[in-house]
Protein backbone atom coordinates (compact mmCIF):
# COMPACT_ATOMS: atom_id res chain seq x y z
CA UNK A 1 0.00 0.00 0.00
CA UNK A 2 1.54 3.51 -0.59
CA UNK A 3 1.32 5.23 2.44
CA UNK A 4 1.68 9.55 2.47
CA UNK A 5 4.11 11.31 4.66
CA UNK A 6 2.14 11.92 7.67
CA UNK A 7 1.25 7.38 7.67
CA UNK A 8 4.38 6.61 7.31
CA UNK A 9 5.35 8.92 10.60
CA UNK A 10 2.33 7.13 12.09
CA UNK A 11 3.54 3.71 11.32
CA UNK A 12 7.21 4.57 12.44
CA UNK A 13 5.70 5.67 16.12
CA UNK A 14 6.26 9.32 15.67
CA UNK A 15 2.31 10.67 16.28
CA UNK A 16 2.33 7.54 19.01
CA UNK A 17 1.72 4.34 19.88
CA UNK A 18 -2.04 4.15 19.63
CA UNK A 19 -1.80 5.55 15.56
CA UNK A 20 1.15 3.09 14.97
CA UNK A 21 -1.05 0.58 16.25
CA UNK A 22 -3.61 1.88 14.48
CA UNK A 23 -1.63 1.96 10.82
CA UNK A 24 -0.40 -1.61 11.52
CA UNK A 25 -4.00 -2.64 11.59
CA UNK A 26 -4.78 -0.94 8.57
CA UNK A 27 -1.99 -2.53 6.70
CA UNK A 28 -3.07 -5.68 7.41
CA UNK A 29 -6.51 -5.27 6.75
CA UNK A 30 -5.28 -3.48 3.21
CA UNK A 31 -3.29 -6.09 2.03
CA UNK A 32 -6.08 -8.55 2.30
CA UNK A 33 -8.24 -6.70 0.38
CA UNK A 34 -5.41 -4.98 -2.27
CA UNK A 35 -6.38 -1.34 -1.18
CA UNK A 36 -3.63 0.91 -2.86
CA UNK A 37 -3.98 3.27 -0.61
CA UNK A 38 -5.83 4.80 2.38
CA UNK A 39 -8.74 7.41 1.78
CA UNK A 40 -9.34 10.15 4.38
CA UNK A 41 -13.22 9.72 6.29
CA UNK A 42 -14.99 12.34 7.77
CA UNK A 43 -16.43 9.98 10.71
CA UNK A 44 -16.25 7.00 12.57
CA UNK A 45 -18.56 4.81 14.28
CA UNK A 46 -17.97 1.87 16.34
CA UNK A 47 -19.10 -0.87 17.86
CA UNK A 48 -17.99 -2.40 21.08
CA UNK A 49 -20.60 -4.01 23.65
CA UNK A 50 -18.60 -5.36 26.86
CA UNK A 51 -19.74 -8.80 25.61
CA UNK A 52 -18.16 -8.80 22.40
CA UNK A 53 -15.24 -6.61 23.93
CA UNK A 54 -14.24 -9.23 26.64
CA UNK A 55 -11.61 -8.13 29.05
CA UNK A 56 -8.78 -8.07 26.66
CA UNK A 57 -10.58 -5.79 24.43
CA UNK A 58 -11.87 -3.51 27.37
CA UNK A 59 -7.76 -3.54 28.64
CA UNK A 60 -6.47 -2.10 24.47
CA UNK A 61 -8.79 0.62 25.46
CA UNK A 62 -7.43 1.29 28.61
CA UNK A 63 -3.65 0.76 27.34
CA UNK A 64 -4.40 3.70 24.63
CA UNK A 65 -6.58 5.84 27.30
CA UNK A 66 -3.37 5.98 29.53
CA UNK A 67 -1.02 7.73 26.60
CA UNK A 68 -0.62 11.42 26.95
CA UNK A 69 -3.33 13.37 25.35
CA UNK A 70 -2.27 14.05 21.86
CA UNK A 71 -1.04 9.99 21.37
CA UNK A 72 -4.64 8.96 22.52
CA UNK A 73 -7.39 11.57 20.99
CA UNK A 74 -9.16 10.46 18.05
CA UNK A 75 -8.70 12.47 15.10
CA UNK A 76 -11.88 12.82 13.42
CA UNK A 77 -15.60 12.61 15.00
CA UNK A 78 -15.75 9.36 16.33
CA UNK A 79 -19.24 7.96 17.81
CA UNK A 80 -20.88 4.41 19.31
CA UNK A 81 -23.22 2.05 18.91
CA UNK A 82 -25.31 0.90 21.62
CA UNK A 83 -23.88 -0.33 24.79
CA UNK A 84 -24.19 -3.47 26.59
CA UNK A 85 -25.45 -2.03 30.10
CA UNK A 86 -27.99 0.16 30.67
CA UNK A 87 -26.24 1.56 33.49
CA UNK A 88 -29.70 2.86 34.69
CA UNK A 89 -31.01 -0.48 35.12
CA UNK A 90 -29.24 -4.05 34.64
CA UNK A 91 -29.58 -5.32 37.96
CA UNK A 92 -33.43 -6.04 37.68
CA UNK A 93 -32.50 -7.75 33.89
CA UNK A 94 -29.88 -10.03 35.33
CA UNK A 95 -26.65 -8.51 34.68
CA UNK A 96 -24.21 -8.56 37.22
CA UNK A 97 -22.23 -5.88 38.40
CA UNK A 98 -18.84 -7.49 36.68
CA UNK A 99 -20.97 -6.70 33.34
CA UNK A 100 -21.67 -3.34 34.48
CA UNK A 101 -18.26 -2.67 35.75
CA UNK A 102 -16.65 -3.97 32.40
CA UNK A 103 -18.90 -1.15 30.57
CA UNK A 104 -17.54 1.68 32.91
CA UNK A 105 -14.07 0.68 32.39
CA UNK A 106 -14.98 0.56 28.36
CA UNK A 107 -16.89 4.40 28.76
CA UNK A 108 -14.17 5.99 30.98
CA UNK A 109 -11.16 4.70 28.16
CA UNK A 110 -13.59 6.01 25.67
CA UNK A 111 -14.51 9.34 27.18
CA UNK A 112 -10.72 9.67 27.54
CA UNK A 113 -9.83 9.02 23.98
CA UNK A 114 -12.44 12.03 22.93
CA UNK A 115 -15.38 9.59 21.66
CA UNK A 116 -18.50 10.27 21.59
CA UNK A 117 -21.02 7.92 23.56
CA UNK A 118 -24.03 8.19 21.15
CA UNK A 119 -24.82 4.46 22.00
CA UNK A 120 -27.25 4.20 18.88
CA UNK A 121 -27.62 2.35 16.20
CA UNK A 122 -29.97 5.03 14.79
CA UNK A 123 -26.57 7.80 14.17
CA UNK A 124 -28.19 8.41 10.34
CA UNK A 125 -31.84 9.17 12.12
CA UNK A 126 -30.71 10.81 15.34
CA UNK A 127 -26.95 12.60 15.01
CA UNK A 128 -25.25 13.30 11.71
CA UNK A 129 -25.98 11.48 8.73
CA UNK A 130 -23.78 11.29 6.12
CA UNK A 131 -24.27 12.87 2.55
CA UNK A 132 -23.54 11.77 -1.06
CA UNK A 133 -19.93 10.35 -2.06
CA UNK A 134 -19.12 10.92 1.92
CA UNK A 135 -16.33 8.47 3.07
CA UNK A 136 -16.83 7.25 6.60
CA UNK A 137 -15.79 4.56 8.49
CA UNK A 138 -18.95 3.05 10.17
CA UNK A 139 -19.46 -0.23 12.42
CA UNK A 140 -22.76 -2.11 13.22
CA UNK A 141 -23.71 -3.27 9.36
CA UNK A 142 -27.48 -2.05 9.90
CA UNK A 143 -25.69 1.38 9.73
CA UNK A 144 -23.57 0.92 6.99
CA UNK A 145 -26.13 -0.50 4.78
CA UNK A 146 -28.68 2.14 5.33
CA UNK A 147 -25.78 5.36 5.02
CA UNK A 148 -24.61 3.22 2.00
CA UNK A 149 -28.11 2.54 0.32
CA UNK A 150 -29.76 5.34 1.37
CA UNK A 151 -28.09 8.21 2.13
CA UNK A 152 -25.07 7.30 -1.11
CA UNK A 153 -22.18 7.36 1.86
CA UNK A 154 -19.16 5.17 1.59
CA UNK A 155 -18.32 2.36 3.99
CA UNK A 156 -17.00 -0.80 4.39
CA UNK A 157 -18.18 -2.67 7.60
CA UNK A 158 -15.83 -1.67 10.04
CA UNK A 159 -15.66 -3.82 13.11
CA UNK A 160 -14.49 -2.53 16.07
CA UNK A 161 -11.26 -2.47 15.95
CA UNK A 162 -11.40 -1.11 12.47
CA UNK A 163 -13.16 1.71 13.42
CA UNK A 164 -10.95 2.37 16.51
CA UNK A 165 -8.12 2.99 13.70
CA UNK A 166 -9.78 5.20 11.65
CA UNK A 167 -10.80 6.96 14.08
CA UNK A 168 -7.30 7.27 15.52
CA UNK A 169 -5.61 7.78 11.75
CA UNK A 170 -8.69 9.90 10.04
CA UNK A 171 -8.12 7.41 7.04
CA UNK A 172 -8.97 3.88 6.09
CA UNK A 173 -7.79 1.61 3.73
CA UNK A 174 -9.66 1.98 0.29
CA UNK A 175 -11.40 -1.33 -0.96
CA UNK A 176 -14.44 -2.65 -1.39
CA UNK A 177 -17.46 0.43 -0.72
CA UNK A 178 -14.96 3.09 -1.26
CA UNK A 179 -14.52 2.22 -4.85
CA UNK A 180 -16.79 2.61 -7.73
CA UNK A 181 -16.17 -0.88 -9.26
CA UNK A 182 -17.63 -2.42 -5.85
CA UNK A 183 -20.43 -0.34 -6.10
CA UNK A 184 -22.16 -1.97 -8.93
CA UNK A 185 -25.12 -3.87 -8.75
CA UNK A 186 -24.17 -7.89 -8.85
CA UNK A 187 -27.76 -9.51 -8.36
CA UNK A 188 -31.13 -8.37 -9.21
CA UNK A 189 -34.00 -8.82 -7.93
CA UNK A 190 -37.89 -8.40 -8.90
CA UNK A 191 -40.43 -7.71 -6.33
CA UNK A 192 -43.85 -7.93 -7.11
CA UNK A 193 -45.57 -8.63 -3.97
CA UNK A 194 -45.48 -4.76 -2.07
CA UNK A 195 -43.73 -4.72 1.57
CA UNK A 196 -46.35 -3.28 4.49
CA UNK A 197 -45.53 -2.10 7.40
CA UNK A 198 -41.83 -2.24 9.30
CA UNK A 199 -41.79 -6.17 9.68
CA UNK A 200 -42.68 -7.23 6.00
CA UNK A 201 -40.01 -4.64 5.20
CA UNK A 202 -37.37 -6.72 7.38
CA UNK A 203 -39.16 -10.15 5.76
CA UNK A 204 -38.36 -8.76 2.34
CA UNK A 205 -34.58 -7.49 2.94
CA UNK A 206 -33.95 -10.99 5.22
CA UNK A 207 -35.13 -12.47 1.58
CA UNK A 208 -32.97 -10.83 -0.92
CA UNK A 209 -29.88 -10.72 2.18
CA UNK A 210 -30.27 -14.59 1.98
CA UNK A 211 -30.39 -14.65 -1.57
CA UNK A 212 -27.24 -12.58 -2.30
CA UNK A 213 -25.47 -14.28 0.41
CA UNK A 214 -22.02 -12.57 0.48
CA UNK A 215 -20.48 -8.89 1.43
CA UNK A 216 -19.33 -9.09 -2.46
CA UNK A 217 -22.98 -9.77 -4.12
CA UNK A 218 -24.67 -6.44 -4.39
CA UNK A 219 -28.52 -6.55 -4.93
CA UNK A 220 -30.75 -3.75 -7.24
CA UNK A 221 -34.18 -4.28 -6.52
CA UNK A 222 -37.39 -3.40 -9.17
CA UNK A 223 -40.83 -3.26 -8.64
CA UNK A 224 -41.00 -1.53 -5.51
CA UNK A 225 -43.97 1.02 -6.28
CA UNK A 226 -44.12 3.33 -2.83
CA UNK A 227 -41.27 5.23 -1.57
CA UNK A 228 -40.45 3.11 2.09
CA UNK A 229 -40.35 5.45 5.44
CA UNK A 230 -36.89 5.83 6.70
CA UNK A 231 -37.83 3.39 9.28
CA UNK A 232 -39.26 0.79 6.87
CA UNK A 233 -36.30 0.94 4.83
CA UNK A 234 -34.22 1.08 8.27
CA UNK A 235 -35.79 -2.35 8.88
CA UNK A 236 -35.33 -3.58 5.39
CA UNK A 237 -31.68 -2.50 5.06
CA UNK A 238 -30.71 -4.46 8.87
CA UNK A 239 -32.45 -7.61 7.92
CA UNK A 240 -30.90 -7.91 4.79
CA UNK A 241 -26.97 -7.17 6.28
CA UNK A 242 -28.02 -9.78 8.94
CA UNK A 243 -28.95 -12.18 6.64
CA UNK A 244 -26.76 -11.80 3.82
CA UNK A 245 -23.65 -9.73 5.42
CA UNK A 246 -24.57 -7.18 2.86
CA UNK A 247 -23.37 -3.56 2.97
CA UNK A 248 -25.03 -2.08 -0.03
CA UNK A 249 -28.56 -2.45 -2.15
CA UNK A 250 -30.10 -0.18 -4.67
CA UNK A 251 -33.91 0.33 -5.29
CA UNK A 252 -34.40 1.83 -8.73
CA UNK A 253 -36.06 4.93 -8.64
CA UNK A 254 -35.67 5.03 -4.74
CA UNK A 255 -31.87 5.28 -3.59
CA UNK A 256 -29.35 7.89 -4.85
CA UNK A 257 -26.67 5.87 -6.91
CA UNK A 258 -30.11 4.25 -9.02
CA UNK A 259 -32.04 6.77 -10.81
CA UNK A 260 -32.46 3.77 -13.41
CA UNK A 261 -31.68 0.37 -13.38
CA UNK A 262 -28.55 0.97 -15.80
CA UNK A 263 -27.09 3.31 -13.44
CA UNK A 264 -25.99 0.30 -11.21
CA UNK A 265 -25.52 -2.10 -14.52
CA UNK A 266 -28.95 -3.65 -13.45
CA UNK A 267 -29.65 -3.80 -16.90
CA UNK A 268 -27.37 -6.15 -17.77
CA UNK A 269 -27.88 -8.53 -15.22
CA UNK A 270 -30.60 -11.52 -14.88
CA UNK A 271 -33.71 -10.88 -12.97
CA UNK A 272 -34.87 -13.14 -10.30
CA UNK A 273 -38.33 -13.34 -8.92
CA UNK A 274 -38.68 -12.74 -4.79
CA UNK A 275 -41.98 -14.84 -5.05
CA UNK A 276 -44.31 -15.12 -1.93
CA UNK A 277 -43.21 -18.79 -1.71
CA UNK A 278 -39.77 -16.95 -1.00
CA UNK A 279 -41.43 -14.78 1.87
CA UNK A 280 -43.78 -17.43 3.48
CA UNK A 281 -39.98 -19.92 4.13
CA UNK A 282 -38.38 -16.89 5.57
CA UNK A 283 -41.59 -16.40 7.75
CA UNK A 284 -42.59 -20.00 8.51
CA UNK A 285 -39.60 -20.81 11.53
CA UNK A 286 -40.88 -17.74 13.17
CA UNK A 287 -44.06 -18.40 13.43
CA UNK A 288 -45.66 -20.00 16.37
CA UNK A 289 -48.94 -18.64 17.10
CA UNK A 290 -51.28 -19.85 20.59
CA UNK A 291 -47.78 -20.42 22.49
CA UNK A 292 -46.90 -18.76 25.57
CA UNK A 293 -45.06 -15.58 24.73
CA UNK A 294 -41.96 -14.73 27.58
CA UNK A 295 -40.93 -11.69 26.35
CA UNK A 296 -41.35 -8.87 23.87
CA UNK A 297 -39.15 -7.02 22.32
CA UNK A 298 -38.50 -4.15 20.30
CA UNK A 299 -34.91 -3.42 19.21
CA UNK A 300 -32.10 -3.78 16.73
CA UNK A 301 -32.51 -1.28 15.21
CA UNK A 302 -33.35 1.03 18.04
CA UNK A 303 -36.61 2.35 17.70
CA UNK A 304 -36.74 6.13 16.36
CA UNK A 305 -39.10 8.63 17.85
CA UNK A 306 -41.74 7.85 15.43
CA UNK A 307 -41.41 4.07 16.63
CA UNK A 308 -41.58 4.71 20.27
CA UNK A 309 -44.74 7.35 19.35
CA UNK A 310 -46.52 4.22 17.99
CA UNK A 311 -45.48 1.70 20.55
CA UNK A 312 -46.80 4.00 22.95
CA UNK A 313 -49.74 4.62 21.45
CA UNK A 314 -50.59 0.80 21.32
CA UNK A 315 -49.76 0.64 24.95
CA UNK A 316 -51.62 3.17 26.09
CA UNK A 317 -54.03 2.76 28.33
CA UNK A 318 -53.50 -1.67 28.51
CA UNK A 319 -51.86 -3.62 30.78
CA UNK A 320 -49.33 -6.27 29.79
CA UNK A 321 -49.97 -10.21 31.21
CA UNK A 322 -48.47 -11.11 34.30
CA UNK A 323 -46.49 -13.50 32.84
CA UNK A 324 -44.88 -11.34 29.87
CA UNK A 325 -41.94 -8.94 29.82
CA UNK A 326 -41.75 -5.97 27.48
CA UNK A 327 -38.75 -4.47 26.29
CA UNK A 328 -38.24 -1.64 23.96
CA UNK A 329 -34.43 -0.06 23.43
CA UNK A 330 -33.77 2.87 22.20
CA UNK A 331 -31.11 5.79 22.00
CA UNK A 332 -30.17 8.04 25.26
CA UNK A 333 -31.04 11.10 22.31
CA UNK A 334 -34.37 9.15 21.91
CA UNK A 335 -34.88 8.30 25.26
CA UNK A 336 -34.90 11.77 26.45
CA UNK A 337 -36.87 13.51 24.38
CA UNK A 338 -39.85 9.89 24.39
CA UNK A 339 -39.64 11.09 28.35
CA UNK A 340 -40.28 14.71 27.65
CA UNK A 341 -42.98 13.66 25.42
CA UNK A 342 -44.51 11.47 27.71
CA UNK A 343 -44.16 8.41 25.33
CA UNK A 344 -42.18 6.38 27.89
CA UNK A 345 -44.67 6.79 30.75
CA UNK A 346 -47.24 5.18 28.36
CA UNK A 347 -45.24 2.27 27.57
CA UNK A 348 -44.13 2.03 31.48
CA UNK A 349 -48.05 2.29 32.41
CA UNK A 350 -48.72 -0.55 30.42
CA UNK A 351 -45.76 -2.77 32.26
CA UNK A 352 -43.04 -2.34 30.01
CA UNK A 353 -39.33 -0.67 30.25
CA UNK A 354 -37.38 0.98 28.05
CA UNK A 355 -33.72 0.90 28.03
CA UNK A 356 -31.38 3.68 26.81
CA UNK A 357 -28.45 3.57 24.83
CA UNK A 358 -28.85 -0.95 24.60
CA UNK A 359 -30.26 -3.04 22.21
CA UNK A 360 -31.26 -6.44 23.43
CA UNK A 361 -29.02 -8.65 21.43
CA UNK A 362 -25.63 -6.78 22.53
CA UNK A 363 -26.55 -6.89 26.14
CA UNK A 364 -25.68 -10.24 27.34
CA UNK A 365 -28.41 -11.56 25.61
CA UNK A 366 -27.95 -15.51 26.88
CA UNK A 367 -27.13 -14.60 30.20
CA UNK A 368 -30.17 -12.12 30.52
CA UNK A 369 -32.35 -14.69 28.84
CA UNK A 370 -31.64 -17.21 31.65
CA UNK A 371 -31.37 -14.92 34.33
CA UNK A 372 -35.42 -14.46 33.92
CA UNK A 373 -36.46 -18.00 32.44
CA UNK A 374 -37.01 -16.32 29.38
CA UNK A 375 -37.40 -18.95 26.03
CA UNK A 376 -40.16 -18.14 23.60
CA UNK A 377 -38.97 -14.12 22.54
CA UNK A 378 -41.31 -12.17 20.20
CA UNK A 379 -40.00 -9.30 18.08
CA UNK A 380 -40.91 -6.99 14.94
CA UNK A 381 -37.52 -7.54 13.69
CA UNK A 382 -36.43 -9.74 11.27
CA UNK A 383 -33.19 -8.92 11.94
CA UNK A 384 -33.08 -9.93 15.93
CA UNK A 385 -34.91 -13.09 15.03
CA UNK A 386 -32.12 -14.33 13.08
CA UNK A 387 -29.39 -13.22 15.94
CA UNK A 388 -31.20 -14.81 18.66
CA UNK A 389 -31.36 -18.40 18.08
CA UNK A 390 -27.70 -19.06 18.46
CA UNK A 391 -28.42 -17.54 22.07
CA UNK A 392 -30.78 -19.99 23.20
CA UNK A 393 -34.29 -18.33 22.47
CA UNK A 394 -37.15 -19.89 20.29
CA UNK A 395 -37.57 -16.23 18.94
CA UNK A 396 -40.67 -15.05 16.57
CA UNK A 397 -41.85 -12.62 14.13
CA UNK A 398 -45.05 -10.74 13.93
CA UNK A 399 -45.72 -7.13 13.17
CA UNK A 400 -45.90 -4.45 15.60
CA UNK A 401 -49.32 -4.47 16.32
CA UNK A 402 -49.51 -8.01 17.04
CA UNK A 403 -46.45 -7.83 19.60
CA UNK A 404 -48.58 -5.63 21.60
CA UNK A 405 -51.74 -7.63 21.22
CA UNK A 406 -49.67 -10.72 22.30
CA UNK A 407 -47.85 -9.11 25.45
CA UNK A 408 -51.62 -8.21 26.27
CA UNK A 409 -52.79 -12.01 25.81
CA UNK A 410 -49.71 -13.46 27.69
CA UNK A 411 -49.46 -15.79 24.32
CA UNK A 412 -48.62 -15.35 20.31
CA UNK A 413 -52.07 -14.31 18.88
CA UNK B 1 -1.78 -37.81 -0.22
CA UNK B 2 -1.00 -33.73 -0.13
CA UNK B 3 -2.17 -31.47 -1.68
CA UNK B 4 -1.04 -27.96 -2.02
CA UNK B 5 -4.10 -24.98 -2.62
CA UNK B 6 -3.13 -21.26 -3.48
CA UNK B 7 -5.05 -18.61 -2.07
CA UNK B 8 -5.11 -14.69 -1.68
CA UNK B 9 -2.58 -13.50 0.91
CA UNK B 10 -4.33 -13.34 4.10
CA UNK B 11 -3.85 -12.34 7.67
CA UNK B 12 -1.57 -13.92 10.56
CA UNK B 13 0.81 -16.50 11.10
CA UNK B 14 1.66 -20.09 9.87
CA UNK B 15 -0.45 -22.24 11.74
CA UNK B 16 -0.84 -26.02 11.51
CA UNK B 17 -4.20 -27.76 12.78
CA UNK B 18 -7.14 -30.32 12.05
CA UNK B 19 -9.77 -29.08 9.37
CA UNK B 20 -13.87 -28.77 10.66
CA UNK B 21 -15.25 -28.40 7.55
CA UNK B 22 -19.35 -27.19 6.29
CA UNK B 23 -20.94 -26.05 3.64
CA UNK B 24 -22.12 -23.20 5.77
CA UNK B 25 -21.85 -19.54 7.21
CA UNK B 26 -19.93 -18.29 9.99
CA UNK B 27 -20.41 -15.27 12.57
CA UNK B 28 -19.38 -15.82 16.14
CA UNK B 29 -21.83 -13.55 17.29
CA UNK B 30 -24.77 -15.69 15.59
CA UNK B 31 -23.30 -18.93 15.81
CA UNK B 32 -20.93 -19.87 19.12
CA UNK B 33 -21.12 -20.18 22.40
CA UNK B 34 -18.02 -18.66 23.21
CA UNK B 35 -18.04 -19.74 26.70
CA UNK B 36 -18.04 -23.00 26.12
CA UNK B 37 -16.22 -23.69 22.76
CA UNK B 38 -19.25 -25.11 20.71
CA UNK B 39 -21.15 -24.02 17.53
CA UNK B 40 -24.75 -22.90 19.52
CA UNK B 41 -26.86 -22.19 16.48
CA UNK B 42 -29.50 -25.08 16.18
CA UNK B 43 -29.35 -24.57 12.53
CA UNK B 44 -25.81 -24.18 11.97
CA UNK B 45 -24.14 -27.13 9.91
CA UNK B 46 -21.53 -27.63 13.17
CA UNK B 47 -24.08 -27.56 15.76
CA UNK B 48 -22.88 -28.92 18.71
CA UNK B 49 -19.39 -29.30 17.69
CA UNK B 50 -16.07 -27.70 19.45
CA UNK B 51 -13.97 -25.61 17.46
CA UNK B 52 -11.28 -25.06 19.81
CA UNK B 53 -7.85 -25.42 18.08
CA UNK B 54 -9.14 -26.34 15.07
CA UNK B 55 -9.02 -25.39 11.12
CA UNK B 56 -12.43 -23.76 10.23
CA UNK B 57 -13.51 -24.03 6.73
CA UNK B 58 -16.72 -22.18 5.63
CA UNK B 59 -18.42 -20.88 2.51
CA UNK B 60 -18.68 -17.07 3.67
CA UNK B 61 -19.02 -14.55 6.60
CA UNK B 62 -22.24 -13.46 7.41
CA UNK B 63 -24.03 -11.03 9.93
CA UNK B 64 -22.22 -8.36 12.30
CA UNK B 65 -19.40 -6.54 12.79
CA UNK B 66 -19.35 -8.03 16.40
CA UNK B 67 -17.35 -10.97 15.15
CA UNK B 68 -14.27 -8.62 15.29
CA UNK B 69 -14.05 -7.84 19.08
CA UNK B 70 -15.18 -11.61 19.33
CA UNK B 71 -12.50 -13.29 17.73
CA UNK B 72 -10.23 -11.09 19.70
CA UNK B 73 -12.01 -11.89 23.36
CA UNK B 74 -12.20 -15.62 22.17
CA UNK B 75 -8.26 -15.87 21.24
CA UNK B 76 -7.18 -14.20 24.63
CA UNK B 77 -9.29 -17.17 26.70
CA UNK B 78 -7.17 -19.73 24.56
CA UNK B 79 -11.05 -21.22 23.49
CA UNK B 80 -10.35 -20.40 19.95
CA UNK B 81 -10.01 -21.65 16.49
CA UNK B 82 -6.30 -22.06 15.07
CA UNK B 83 -7.26 -20.40 11.41
CA UNK B 84 -10.29 -19.81 9.33
CA UNK B 85 -10.48 -20.42 5.41
CA UNK B 86 -13.42 -19.09 3.44
CA UNK B 87 -14.43 -19.06 -0.17
CA UNK B 88 -15.26 -15.09 0.56
CA UNK B 89 -14.01 -13.50 3.94
CA UNK B 90 -15.93 -10.39 4.67
CA UNK B 91 -14.31 -7.31 5.96
CA UNK B 92 -15.74 -8.19 9.69
CA UNK B 93 -13.76 -11.27 9.60
CA UNK B 94 -10.60 -10.09 8.30
CA UNK B 95 -10.26 -7.16 10.80
CA UNK B 96 -10.74 -9.41 13.29
CA UNK B 97 -8.58 -11.87 12.63
CA UNK B 98 -5.86 -8.60 12.44
CA UNK B 99 -6.34 -8.00 15.49
CA UNK B 100 -6.58 -11.25 17.28
CA UNK B 101 -3.48 -12.31 15.50
CA UNK B 102 -5.78 -15.34 13.68
CA UNK B 103 -4.56 -17.00 10.66
CA UNK B 104 -7.35 -15.80 7.67
CA UNK B 105 -7.10 -16.95 4.15
CA UNK B 106 -10.21 -16.76 1.11
CA UNK B 107 -10.53 -16.67 -2.49
CA UNK B 108 -8.71 -20.31 -3.18
CA UNK B 109 -7.89 -20.62 -7.02
CA UNK B 110 -8.81 -24.08 -6.97
CA UNK B 111 -12.22 -23.85 -6.86
CA UNK B 112 -14.20 -24.44 -3.51
CA UNK B 113 -12.70 -24.41 -0.33
CA UNK B 114 -15.40 -26.42 1.69
CA UNK B 115 -14.88 -29.43 -0.82
CA UNK B 116 -11.26 -29.15 -1.22
CA UNK B 117 -10.44 -29.73 2.22
CA UNK B 118 -12.74 -32.43 4.11
CA UNK B 119 -12.99 -32.70 8.12
CA UNK B 120 -9.98 -34.34 9.87
CA UNK B 121 -7.64 -33.14 7.10
CA UNK B 122 -4.59 -31.77 8.50
CA UNK B 123 -3.70 -28.27 7.25
CA UNK B 124 -0.94 -26.23 7.13
CA UNK B 125 -2.00 -22.50 6.79
CA UNK B 126 0.71 -20.54 5.43
CA UNK B 127 -1.44 -16.48 5.16
CA UNK B 128 1.44 -14.46 4.18
CA UNK B 129 2.64 -16.91 0.89
CA UNK B 130 -1.57 -17.55 0.05
CA UNK B 131 -0.89 -20.91 0.42
CA UNK B 132 -2.71 -23.76 2.08
CA UNK B 133 -1.37 -27.36 2.23
CA UNK B 134 -3.81 -30.30 3.12
CA UNK B 135 -2.71 -34.06 4.19
CA UNK B 136 -5.71 -35.84 3.73
CA UNK B 137 -7.05 -37.74 6.86
CA UNK B 138 -6.22 -41.86 7.08
CA UNK B 139 -2.88 -40.75 5.12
Amino acid sequence: MRLSPEEEAMLAGELGSARKWAVEHQLQVGRMFDAADMVPVSQAHMMADPESLGEAGVALFERFADLPERDRRVSIPMITDPRGVDLTFYDPLGQTEEMAELERRFIAACTSLGILLTDTCINYQTIMPPVLGEHVAYGDTGVVIYCNSVCGARSNFEGGPSALAAGLTGRTPRYGLHLDKHRRATRRFTVRQQPKGLTDWGVLGAVIGRKAGSYWAIPVIEGIEAVPTSDEIKHFGAAMASYGSTPLFHIVGITPECHLLEDVGGDLLHAEEVTPADIDALRRPFGAKGEKVDVVVFAAPQLSLVEMQQVAGLCKGKSIHDGTSLLVCTSPGVYADARRMGLNEAIESFGGKVLQGTCFYQQYAREIGEANGWKRLLSNSAKIVNILGGYGYAPALASMEECIASAIKGEIV
Amino acid sequence: MEKVLKCHVGIGADVVGEALVADDNFSARYDLDRIKGVFSRPTHALAGQSYRDKILVFNTAKGGVASAWMLHEMTSRGIAPKAILFNAANTILAQGAALAGLAMCDRFEDGDVTTLIKTGDVVSVYPQEGRVVVKTAGD
